[in-house]
């Protein structure tokens, strides 16, 4: 009667239910694993054969065969070493068989018994309550993020004589056996450390920091440029924090994203907006996700935050094109072979680039020339500026303002944050957009009303060849997120002023080109 | 408004000897001597062994072909017994015989017509095709300055500070001829048809090759002696060491007009040529009163299309816009928390009047030198 557990493979950034299944035979000792696992699956053999005898038991000399179904899922990593572990002990009548079958187990071994923390617990325990188990067995480190999932009672076993300890229902030393109380899942976020970044850090940069204020108030894509060295990137890091909070629905999402990828290994639910800031050279798959077994990219991984791209210009093409569709649908879908991932893409792009191929356009210093503008510029041009509505210069501040004191605080902008969403959600409700940068041309129509010194400004620019027709749809947008922000309902001139001179326009080529 | 068959014959034969004039050219034979002969001495100058085919096609020719070249082409040729004909261009044996004129002839009077003293006031703009992005705003706002007070700017079209000069001038409504080096019908260089289109449509493009002539090496030479010759003064706003700007200032020198240049960084390679010429005593150009001084004279009435427009804006406008003037690119960045949304605004109000441009990379650019 072979022995089956209960455990689950990371596919993408979601669990699938496992079924370890071991079969004893007489014969001459062999132990072999079956089921698409890679090497670190089959390398489990040794793991497993050491830490059930180094743990006091006794390795059954018969024909062990594990089976892990379904067969078809390719199976990958070490989480599989104690599953394999316990079934060996059920089958071979060391564990209670009844009162495994009701749990999970997920976790990799040491030589000596020892369960190693693993990736993606968080999407365990969520597999755990689909299937509606009782409880999931892994490492101590792992109880409090195990419990983020309402219902699902997670159990710490620092060894495989703990595990089977609990299995048999006796006491475990340290207490890993009680499931996690509730209280530590909904922890709160922590007194703000010192170091954190905030506004207050930045002196001078007065149109940046509206324009970061506007970006993250109407959820608008945002293009600095700048020569080197004058803080665009301690600017975009910034703007996580004044986006407003993560809900509990988005912070579990961050977590289990993170989780599987191995970035967060403290158990505790997200509380900040994620930010990424992938190096230029990144592939396209890097970008977007991808691999043999599909794994998310640096999009996924900014997943309701915000995804920095510095030196926007010197990134490979591909790796922009693949950006349209995580920009245009939240989501990317990678298609490898047989196998099709699903990932969130729902980030906030930050871009920055050099003004010029020199970087230093306007210092006085630029030796650049009209057709190294133009070719800098087509560098940047396609979808992606398609899909940003700000653009802000980004200067050298002033010795005097380096000097004063700070313009703004993260606090007091994420006030007016939040309360202009919030008058976006009540406006947008059951439209499918979710801010104004979702606004799409009858929307803007419906929502943003001009009047007639208003739409005199627009024509003037338009007329003056400075505005391009999306361009228009643009300033649009940007001007009811400026009314959204003062807390009007009409977009008035000076909202539409300020939107022109926020707005990022690839339609307009510049004189004489 | 036509062109006698002498004159029209003789501009046949330059454009048939093209090719001979290319090798007199790279073997540096001086162009205004060549250019200067009369049709036999040419063809026997240039011609060698296809001169006795080439003198029994002048011998042959007849106006026919030509004036309906002129005519498919939408072309008209003006030669210098016309009465239509600049009458500043007849300067001796070297000037062109015939302008082949793209575009509505009647308006060379008022664009260029008459002594280059008494008849209509014009100026050369020419420089650098391979322009920095402040010399092009430069040469936009000279163009826009000099045609706003009605002096007609001359420039070849080209990329970088000629087209950009042409572009102020059709900005301010203003007078503006250009003088290529091909046939006039031909958008040369190609990437400025839209600016070609709209030269021929609203002012005039001229040349003295006719239709068809595609450009060579010393048209572009030729093409700057018309340049100087039509301008009261020659102004050079950017000019490195070997440039065909240069060549326009010492045609304009020769012909005892007027060079002036606007002044670049001292050891600034792009524009060693245009401060060369200021040291040989070409007069300083730093704004559009300078040029205007130069091209009217000091007695001129003050009219000052920027100046005024400056000391007209509302509110904060002005200082905003001397912030920008002063090469402040980023000029909110000056404002305080929660001045920046009114100093933005007033950053597009500015915009929208045309006094401030957002050049790429989003800094913003005064288009003239403020108030």
């Amino acid at each position: 009667m072979p022995a089956h557990v209960a455990t689950y493979a990371l596919v993408g950034i979601e669990s699938r239910r496992v079924d370890v299944e071991v079969d004893l035979r007489a014969g001459l000792p062999t132990f072999t694993i079956v089921g698409l696992g890679d090497r670190a699956v089959r390398e489990a053999r040794e793991r497993v054969r050491s830490a059930i005898v180094n743990s006091g038991f006794t390795f059954p000399a018969k024909r062990v065969t594990v089976n892990l179904a379904p067969a078809y899922l390719h199976k990958s990593g070490p989480a599989y070493d104690l599953p394999i572990a316990c079934a060996i002990l059920a089958a071979a009548g060391e564990l209670p068989a009844e009162r495994l079958a009701r749990l999970a187990v997920y976790g990799e071994l040491a030589l000596g018994g020892e369960v190693r923390p693993s990736r993606g617990v968080l999407a365990v325990a969520e597999g755990v309550r689909a299937q509606g188990l009782a409880g999931l067995v892994v490492a101590p480190e792992h109880v409090r993020e195990a419990g983020l999932v309402e219902g699902v009672s997670a159990l710490g076993a620092a060894t495989l004589r703990d595990v089977v300890a609990i299995l048999r229902g006796e006491e475990v030393a340290d207490g890993g056996g009680s499931p996690a109380p509730e209280a530590a899942a909904a922890e709160a976020p922590g007194p703000a450390l010192a170091d954190a970044p905030d506004l207050a850090d930045v002196r001078g940069h007065a149109a940046v920091l509206e324009a970061l204020t506007v970006a993250a108030a109407g959820g608008h894509n945002l293009l600095m440029t700048g020569p080197p060295g004058t803080g665009k990137t301690m600017l975009a890091r910034r703007l996580p924090t004044i986006l407003p909070p993560l809900g509990r629905a988005e912070a579990l999402e961050v977590t289990r994203i993170h989780s599987v990828t191995g970035l967060r290994r403290s158990g505790a639910l997200a509380t900040e907006r994620p930010f990424r800031a992938p190096h230029h050279s990144v592939s396209p798959s890097g970008l977007v996700g991808g691999g043999d077994t599909p794994r998310p990219g640096e999009v996924t991984l900014a997943h309701h935050g915000v995804l920095f791209l510095d030196e926007l210009s010197e990134f490979q093409r591909p790796s922009l094109e693949a950006l349209r569709q995580p920009l245009e649908d939240g989501r990317i879908a990678i298609v490898r072979g047989q196998r099709t991932a699903i990932f969130p893409t729902r980030f906030q792009l930050v871009a920055a680039t050099n003004p010029c191929p020199c970087g230093l356009a306007g210092t006085g210093a630029c030796r650049c020339t009209e057709s190294d503008h133009a070719r800098h510029r087509r560098r940047l041009s396609g979808p992606l500026l398609d899909r940003i509505d700000l653009h802000v210069a980004v200067g050298r501040p002033t010795g005097e303002q380096l000097a004063g004191p700070p313009l703004r605080t993260s606090a007091r902008e994420r006030e007016r944050v939040v309360e202009a969403r919030e008058r976006q959600q009540r406006r947008l409700a059951g439209t499918g957009a979710t801010s104004n940068a979702y606004l799409d041309a009858a929307l803007v129509r419906r929502h943003v009303r001009l009047d007639a010194v208003a739409e005199g400004h627009l024509w003037r620019h338009y007329d003056r060849g400075a505005l391009s027709a999306r361009g228009r749809l643009r300033v649009l947008r940007l001007a009811r997120t400026l009314a959204d922000l003062e807390g009007r309902d009409a977009v008035a001139a000076t909202h539409v002023l300020q939107a022109l001179a926020l707005r990022q326009d690839d339609g307009v080529t510049a004189v004489g080109a | 408004m036509t062109a006698c068959p002498a004159c029209l014959r003789r501009a046949w034969l330059v454009a048939h000897l093209a090719a001979h004039l290319e090798t007199a050219w790279r073997g540096r034979r001086p162009l205004k001597d060549i250019l200067a002969l009369d049709d036999a001495a040419l063809i026997a100058a240039l011609a060698g062994r296809r001169r006795p085919a080439v003198e029994a096609a002048h011998e042959a020719w007849s106006p026919d072909a030509s004036l309906a070249a002129c005519a498919a082409a939408a072309v008209t040729p003006v030669c210098r017994h016309d009465a239509a004909y600049p009458a500043r261009l007849r300067t001796g044996p070297g000037a062109p015989a015939v302008l082949h004129v793209a575009g509505d002839p009647a308006r060379l009077e008022a664009l260029v017509g008459g002594d280059v003293h008494d008849g209509a006031p014009a100026a050369a703009i020419v420089g650098t095709r391979r322009a920095s992005p402040e010399a092009l705003e430069v040469a936009t706002a000279l163009g826009r300055g000099l045609a706003a007070a009605g002096v007609t700017v001359v420039s070849g079209m080209a990329l970088g500070v000629d087209s950009a000069a042409h572009q102020g001038a059709l900005d301010a409504g203003g007078p503006t001829v250009a003088v290529l080096a091909c046939g006039p019908e031909r958008p040369y260089p190609a990437s400025k048809r839209a600016l070609h289109r709209r030269l021929v449509a609203e002012r005039l493009v001229v040349s003295e090759l006719p239709p068809g002539t595609p450009p060579w090496r010393w048209s572009f030479p030729a093409r700057n002696r018309i340049i100087a010759g039509l301008g009261r003064l020659t102004l050079v706003v950017e000019a490195a060491e070997r440039s065909g700007s240069l060549i326009t200032a010492d045609f304009a020198a020769d012909l005892g007009r007027d060079v002036a240049a606007v002044p670049g960084r001292a050891w600034s390679p792009r524009t060693r040529g245009s401060n060369g010429l200021l040291r040989q005593g070409a007069e300083v150009v730093l704004d559009v009163e300078d040029a205007l001084d130069a091209v009217l004279g000091l007695d001129r009435p003050v009219t000052t299309g920027a100046a005024s427009a400056g000391a007209e804006l509302p509110g904060d406008l002005g200082r905003v816009l001397d912030a920008v003037a002063a090469g402040d690119h980023v000029p909110a960045a000056q404002a305080d928390g929660p001045g920046v949304a009114a100093a933005l605004a007033a950053l597009a109000d500015l915009e929208g009047r045309g006094l401030v441009r957002r050049a790429p990379g989003g800094r913003w650019v005064a288009t003239g030198p403020g108030h």
